[in-house]
């Protein structure tokens, strides 16, 4: 017999010994982060950057597959007990001797999640990840000449790949709205002194924002250069639409952090994906009734809210709860309860 | 049932009332619900897992006496942890909003021979949707015992006393009986309906699983204990199902403890629906450790108001409930467990004879009944 299929039998010998629970169970009390678990990581520092934006030093996995710069990675973090996931860029680079990976978090008015890692967030602590991913990366074959247009927390992919490909020629323009607020100042400042970067610091505070149609004064040959641009909407969609206008566009490599915003109101366009039904509601019918109006077969149990027997996930868009008004938006992982749920926008159900 | 209806001083007005004021409670604990709940959730499932693998560990050893009896005291405390405090309360929902994929009501399976998904319907939907109404919750009596004089005596109800040992000895069993109707479901007709065989089958396996984890597996790796670890398991077992059934009775059987008809739940109000589960359920009085050790069912009234509210938090509404049953003079039926036990099982010898034609209990007749 292979040692395959031997350690097949003796896994499945395994599970007959901690029926109804899996081995995994158990092994994750000792080693969560071993070969063959969920992939997770162990926090192991968090070291601030600037006043509200901080590097956490992250353990991952033996599963861990590596990563390209510039790409990001999903975690789940888990807020006030609630397990939350976001994707943040990763800043180490790729070949980091100790295997350690970085993600560097600036919190968000409101952000949940970001705020809970710059400012709360221990070593010690277990998150879940995602393998990387992510098309902002850089080409094998070296570019001649290299933009980096970036503003705000944009930097942090592109730090990533920074620090881990030399370019004969590379030129940044940042924005950020003060002197302090330039995230890893001093790392750009180093790479300046060395001569790897030529740098153009924009203090959007004293400065203004960057006007796009005025970044050949800055920059010259910025059209000749292959470019990386990460921050905000505004600047990304200038930046396509210049880039656009004088036929290089394939030159330009954008990177969007947020996603559209969830706008709450009352009821919305309801899309069953599953079963490719989309119908309109209201803001009062659960949406277990608004399944069942239109033919969706749902699960359904005592419709009102106390058997749990009708949960389903909720892919995209934002949902009521009719009994607190509480409002919850779509994230991974998200289930809701359909009979006391009701469609707070435009909402996507797994059914 | 009494003769008496114990909320017949409350008006409509009333009863809502006390429905506003359950909610403000529960909204209470859900605005507060965080981190320390889901640490105590974590931390009483890691225990419990530690508890068990020690606890086999010791029994592959069990040939020596000492090893034998701390192997199943720990077994059978890991055992009554795992359908108590863990399974029966992640069941319910009550820990879904930590949306951890591992702690959750749709992926929890646990250490019995009922399906999760199947008790989940007959549980969390039946029972606690029609707590204590006649004919339409079927944990009234589990369908083979008579437990309310308004319920018609047969014969076959003499040897309920029987049946309810017998009950309690395989308790989980017992269970998954009920969850698939089997008494129902028997009929031949009945028996060849896809949908009963698909579950039934699902009985099946998860007891195929459990027989051959408890009675096979463990005993087989113990080697030349094989026969104490089997005798272990089997004790643990035991142990764990007199307790749950003992748990289980306490919660809607003991003296005091009301039961509905199936018409008065008709257009029922979220007050009204309140105040079923008020008058149809019981406590235990006792210690932190009694509560624990209950799955917090200890607090079965608490519970039936707000079942999806994490467990650990019901010590903490019960205050405030308590207050609730005082402010609108209802009676808060609660007791030390061997006192509540024992109510139980009076009741079930007792009903196991004939009783009188019960006494209507609607106000109308009331007055005639005091008039007379």
């Amino acid at each position: 017999m292979t040692s395959v299929a031997l350690r097949s039998r003796a896994w499945k010998l395994l599970e007959m010994v901690t029926t109804p629970l899996v081995p995994s169970d158990y092994l994750d009390l000792v080693s969560p982060l071993r070969a063959g678990a969920d992939l997770r990581g162990r926090i192991e520092a968090v070291r601030p950057e600037t006043g509200d934006a901080a590097t956490i030093v992250i353990r991952p996995g033996r599963g861990w597959r590596g990563h390209t710069a510039g790409q990001y990675v999903r975690v789940g973090v888990d807020v006030d007990g609630v397990r939350l996931w976001r994707a943040y860029s990763l800043t180490s680079p790729t070949d980091r001797r100790d295997g350690r990976i970085t993600i560097t978090v600036k919190a968000i008015p409101d952000g949940k999640v970001s705020n809970h890692l710059v400012r709360r967030a221990t070593p010690g602590t277990l998150i879940q990840l995602d393998q990387a991913t992510g098309d902002f990366v850089l080409p094998e074959a070296k570019p001649a000449k290299v933009l980096y247009l970036t503003a705000g927390s944009g930097i942090t992919p592109v730090m990533g790949m920074l620090r881990d490909t030399d370019f004969d020629d590379v030129v940044m323009v940042h924005s950020a709205p003060r002197p302090h607020d330039v995230i890893f100042r001093d790392d750009l400042h180093a790479l300046v002194a060395d001569k790897k970067l030529r740098l153009t610091e924009l203090h959007t505070d004293t400065d203004g924002m960057l006007d796009i149609a005025r970044l050949g004064d800055l920059v010259p040959d910025w059209a000749e250069r292959e470019t990386w641009a990460c921050g905000p909407a505004g600047l990304l969609d200038a930046a396509e639409e210049h880039w656009t206008e004088h036929g290089v566009r394939e030159r330009l490599h954008t990177e969007r952090f947020r996603p559209t915003v969830v706008a709450t109101g009352d009821g919305g366009e309801v899309t069953f994906s599953t079963t490719g039904t989309t119908v309109d509601a209201d803001g009062a019918t659960p949406l277990l009734d608004v399944g069942e109006e239109a033919g969706v077969l749902m699960p359904s149990g005592c419709r009102m809210g106390i058997c749990f027997g009708c949960v389903t996930p909720l892919k995209a868009g934002a949902v009521r709860d009719l009994r607190t008004g509480e409002i919850t938006e779509a994230e991974p992982g998200v289930l809701i309860q359909t009979c006391v749920s009701a469609a707070a926008g435009p909402c996507d159900i797994e059914r | 049932m009494t003769a008496i209806d114990p909320t017949a001083h409350l008006t409509a007005e009333q009863i809502e009332e006390l429905g506003r004021e359950l909610d403000a409670i529960r909204d209470e604990v859900i605005a507060s619900r965080g981190e320390k709940d889901a640490a105590y959730i974590r931390k009483v499932i890691s225990a419990q897992r530690k508890l068990e693998l020690v606890s086999r560990g010791v029994l592959l050893f069990s040939i020596f006496p000492p090893a034998w009896l701390i192997g199943t005291a720990g077994l059978s405390v890991a055992k009554i942890m795992d359908n108590m405090e863990i399974g029966h309360n992640i069941l319910h929902g009550q820990w879904d909003w930590m949306r951890d994929p591992k702690i959750h009501s749709t992926t929890w399976e646990w250490d019995h021979v009922s399906p999760a998904d199947q008790w989940k319907h007959s549980h969390n939907e039946l029972h606690h949707t029609y707590t204590n109404v006649i004919g339409k919750d079927n944990d009234l009596g589990y369908g083979i015992m008579r437990v309310d004089e308004d319920q018609k005596w047969h014969p076959f109800h003499l040897g309920q006393p029987m049946w309810n040992f017998i009950n309690a000895c395989f308790f989980e069993y017992g269970i998954a009986a009920y969850d698939l109707e089997l008494g129902k479901n028997l009929h031949k007709r009945r028996r060849k309906n896809p949908e009963f065989r698909a579950r039934a089958r699902a009985v099946g396996r998860k007891i195929r699983k459990q027989v051959l984890k408890d009675y096979v597996i463990h005993p087989l790796l113990s080697g030349p204990s094989f026969l104490p670890t089997l005798a272990a398991t089997f004790t643990a077992n035991l142990v764990r199902n007199l307790w749950s059934h003992s748990v289980i009775m306490c919660g809607h059987f003991p003296e005091g403890v009301q039961v509905f008809e199936r018409r008065s739940i008709k257009g029922e109000t979220r007050g009204q629906w309140y105040l079923r589960q008020m008058m149809g359920s019981a406590n235990i009085s006792g210690s932190k450790a009694m509560h624990f050790m209950t799955g917090n069912l200890s607090h079965q009234i608490e519970h039936h108001l707000f079942p999806d509210l994490p467990s650990n938090r019901y010590a903490e509404v019960a205050v405030k409930v308590r207050a609730l049953f005082e402010k609108y003079e209802l009676e808060y039926v609660t007791g030390p467990l061997p006192k509540q036990v024992f109510s139980a099982w009076r009741k079930v010898v007792r009903l196991s004879l004939p009783n009188k034609k019960p006494k209507v209990r609607t106000p109308d007749r009331e007055q005639e009944l005091v008039a007379a």
